[in-house]
């Protein structure tokens, strides 16, 4: 089970979740992503990403300057 | 299986070329196949910016030279102000980090996004299979609704 670390900070739409799919395509099942972005909509997005394509979203934070998200390769 | 998206660009503005372009990634980035349209003004995104040569008639060669040459040229449908208003939105863009027209095309290019060329619109704007970027293919409003038919989101931009 690797941890793969991906940074999209100052990527805005469709860059941060064109860059999860491709990461998450190139991981194996159990594989951790782990992505900082700066685009508001990532949040919202993320979620309909993981729901969508069935990968699990096991952390999202937000603060003020940055969203962090956590996906397990399904 | 993936499921299918279409998507019909029928305009030529800067603006509504780069809202196609950016569900077009994003579908494809969700695990959906994405067949892409051009028609009519659309056409001019797919045009290579340089001048090819090839064989026209008078009218033909009017609407060549009226027409902006490729995705980099297309202007915005408000506040163009012949072309300022493309460019101010352009620094903006790059600003914020923005991709651009072209690099757009060639990420959906590149994520499998299939883009067809309507024929019967590039006969009639005669706009020719060598002035168009590679790796687009060509062909008619059958293939459209055979996509169409199978696809479960349909846009018309």
């Amino acid at each position: 089970m690797a941890e793969i670390n991906l940074n999209c900070k100052g990527l805005q739409c469709p860059g941060p979740i064109m860059q999860v799919f491709k990461a998450v395509k190139e991981a194996q099942a159990g594989d951790v992503i782990n992505v900082k972005v700066t685009d508001r909509g990532f949040s919202k997005d993320i979620k309909a990403w993981c729901k969508k394509t069935g990968n699990e979203l096991i952390e999202l934070n937000e603060t003020d300057t940055e969203i962090t998200a956590k996906i397990l390769k399904k | 299986m993936a499921d299918k998206k279409t998507i019909i660009v029928f305009s030529g503005d800067m603006d509504k070329v780069m809202a196609s372009l950016i569900i077009a990634n994003g579908a494809a980035a969700m695990g959906s196949e994405v067949t892409m349209f051009f028609t009519f003004w659309g056409l001019n995104t797919l045009r290579k910016a340089q001048k090819i040569k090839v064989k026209k008639d008078f009218m033909e060669k009017m609407f060549g030279w009226m027409m902006p040459r490729g995705a980099e040229k297309l202007g915005l449908s408000k506040m163009n102000f012949g072309g300022i208003g493309a460019k101010m939105m352009k620094s903006i863009m790059k600003k914020k980090n923005v991709n651009t027209l072209p690099e757009l095309i060639e990420s959906a290019q590149m994520m499998g996004v299939k883009m067809i060329a309507c024929t019967m619109s590039m006969d009639v704007m005669g706009i020719k299979e060598e002035e168009i970027i590679d790796g687009v293919e060509f062909a008619g409003v059958a293939s459209y609704l055979g996509e169409a038919d199978e696809a479960n989101v349909n846009l018309f931009i």
